[in-house]
């Protein structure tokens, strides 16, 4: 009676090693999803003697020289700087061409509005590919070739039709009596859009915003076709670690590093709506 | 919800017009305009018509490119689509581990092309990557620049890799829209787990999922940095994708005729294809709504 009693507490304290079907699957796939990454991570943190000479789970002599050599050089930094300042710049004018749009997509039916829609969705399926060489002679030949507004302009292209796309499903959740009643008490247009409306969805413009940001920066084949040195973004600057001598793996891993951090970033603040942006806020 | 009618609208449309005019419609004119022309250089141009196109047609080097492609794009769904509504179902619902999940989860989907490109010629590396020197170890020949079936793979478990997550999260973010009440009814019900999964689950997830396959669908027909970075569009032609053609033909043999033609047809390929995508999409909208 006495042992009964004395195991029945114990047999609960150990709910962990019950086999969670669940858990187990998770664990696999998410180490699928890391493992890549880790191994990119100790490259970086190796010399490369120690990259090429042997084969180690771990850096046995951790090293942050990969690091330093991109972080003192101006041709490397820059690289990130040139990538960071025209994402920018393309999400502000993203934005701010979308949102108006958006509007008028979610409040009013106007001539020809559905095939405008899904016009504007077909250059979200177009192949940059395709638009590599045209862009390039386009904007060589209005003297913009090399800039960074060049490249910002160019992923206008996919980013302006999915933000519209993301926005306008957030503001349909917005009950149109809002818009009326502000109205009715005298607001204008755009004092009501920005006082009123702007609020209400702002953790669309938020998520909009990530997803400019995103696809942006992950894009390299018109960023690296429309820039050569002033703006040439870090994906491209990547390409020099293949020199004479052969490859640069461990700077090569530092930069491909340095390249996941703003990413992960941005990543944790939205964690909560990345699911219903890429539901395109439909969800 | 019931929309006005009100034509005024288009002047708020306006300013997207005007950036995607200048951002897609010139340049696409510009294709247009190689695409009948004919250049003996100096910058003259001449009437070609539709040779190009009808080269095109004739043309075993594009069929192959589009074949491959289809198949890459075909595989690539086939696994993700499957595989990422498994992993949904598995996530855990609430809770501190749910936000771990979703942000390494989230982690590939934000690594530039390229690197995702580098990450895995690096990881399937028989010398220096963990991947190939595994493989190497436990005796299997794995080479992906000179076997055209194992650069395959290689390019396809990347794509698996780098894309998953977003069909998973997608189809999660389905999945927690669905009340409780369902489950509860299902439970009383005494319904199997296949049951609530065919009968709750699927339907609920089948906008979200619709979405999911129309974005990795365009993405991936357009792919064009990952593979090229891996494998450089070999061994020889073998995992040469209609994107990789494209560049080589335009900017590195600056064919613009034949470019320009194969850009139309692959432009209009991909819009087919979006569009029986996007009607079925919004078809499902609509039903929800009603």
């Amino acid at each position: 009676m006495a042992d009964l009693t004395a195991t029945r507490p114990a047999s609960r304290s150990f709910p962990v090693l019950k086999v969670n079907g669940s858990a187990v699957v998770m664990v696999i796939y998410l180490a699928f999803l890391l493992i890549p990454i880790y191994w990119l991570l100790t490259m970086s943190l190796k010399t490369n003697s120690e990259i090429l000479g042997g084969f180690s789970l771990v850096p046995q002599n951790p090293t942050i020289a990969n690091y330093v050599t991109i972080l003192t050089d101006a041709s490397w930094y820059m690289g990130y700087v040139n990538s960071l300042i025209y994402v920018v710049m393309n999400t502000v004018i993203s934005l701010a061409v979308a949102l108006p749009a958006a509007y008028a997509f979610s409040r009013y039916s106007f001539l020809g509005d559905k095939h405008l829609f899904f016009w504007l969705l077909t250059n979200r399926m177009a192949p940059p590919a395709v638009f590599a060489l045209p862009f390039f002679q386009l904007y060589s030949s209005v003297g913009l070739f090399d800039t960074h507004i060049a490249v910002a302009l160019a992923h206008c292209l996919f980013n302006v039709p999915l933000a519209v796309w993301i926005l306008e499903g957030f503001m349909r959740g917005v009950p149109k009596e809002i818009d009326e009643t502000a109205y009715i008490d005298g607001y204008s247009f755009p004092k009501f859009f920005v006082k009123i409306f702007t609020p209400l969805i702002a953790s669309g413009i938020g998520v909009a915003a990530f997803f400019c940001f995103m696809f942006s920066w992950v894009e390299l084949l018109l960023s690296r076709t429309l820039t050569s040195v002033d703006a040439k973004p870090i994906a491209s600057t990547m390409t020099r670690t293949v020199g004479a001598s052969g490859v640069d793996w461990g700077v090569l891993a530092a930069a491909g590093v340095l390249t996941i951090i703003p990413g992960a970033l941005v990543i944790y603040f939205v964690r909560n709506y990345i699911a219903k942006g890429f539901a395109l806020g439909r969800v | 919800m019931e929309k006005t009618v009100n034509q005024k609208a288009w002047f708020l449309v306006l300013p997207v017009l005007v950036l995607v005019a200048f951002s897609a419609i010139i340049p696409l004119m510009t294709v247009v305009n190689y695409s009948v022309q004919d250049s003996f250089g100096q910058n003259q141009f001449f009437w070609a018509g539709l040779v190009w196109f009808e080269d095109l047609l004739h043309s075993e080097r594009m069929w192959d490119a589009l074949g491959r492609q289809l198949f890459f794009s075909g595989a690539i769904l086939a696994i993700e689509v499957p595989l990422g509504v498994f992993v949904a179902l598995n996530m855990p619902k609430k809770g501190l581990w749910a936000s771990v999940c979703l942000v390494l989860m989230s982690l590939p989907l934000l690594i530039p092309w390229n690197v995702v490109g580098t990450i895995w010629q690096v990881f399937a590396r028989t010398d220096i990557g963990l991947l190939g020197y595994t493989l190497d170890s436990l005796g299997i020949n794995y080479n992906y620049t000179q076997n055209a079936a194992h650069a395959w793979i290689t390019i396809i478990v990347m794509d698996v890799w780098h894309w998953t997550s977003l069909v998973a999260l997608l189809a999660y973010a389905g999945l927690q829209s669905i009340p409780n009440a369902y489950y509860q009814a299902a439970r009383i019900d005494q319904a199997s787990r296949w049951a609530v999964f065919r009968y709750i689950e699927l339907p609920k997830m089948m906008g979200v999922l619709m979405i999911a396959i129309l974005l990795r669908f365009m993405d991936s027909f357009m792919i064009y940095t990952e593979p090229f970075v891996v494998t450089g569009g070999g061994p020889g032609n073998a995992t040469t994708l209609l994107s990789i053609d494209l560049v080589k033909m335009a900017l590195g043999q600056f064919d613009l005729g034949n470019a320009a033609a194969f850009s139309i047809m692959y432009f209009l390929v991909i819009l087919a294809i979006s569009w029986v995508f996007y009607t079925v999409m919004v078809n499902l909208d609509k039903r929800d709504t009603k």
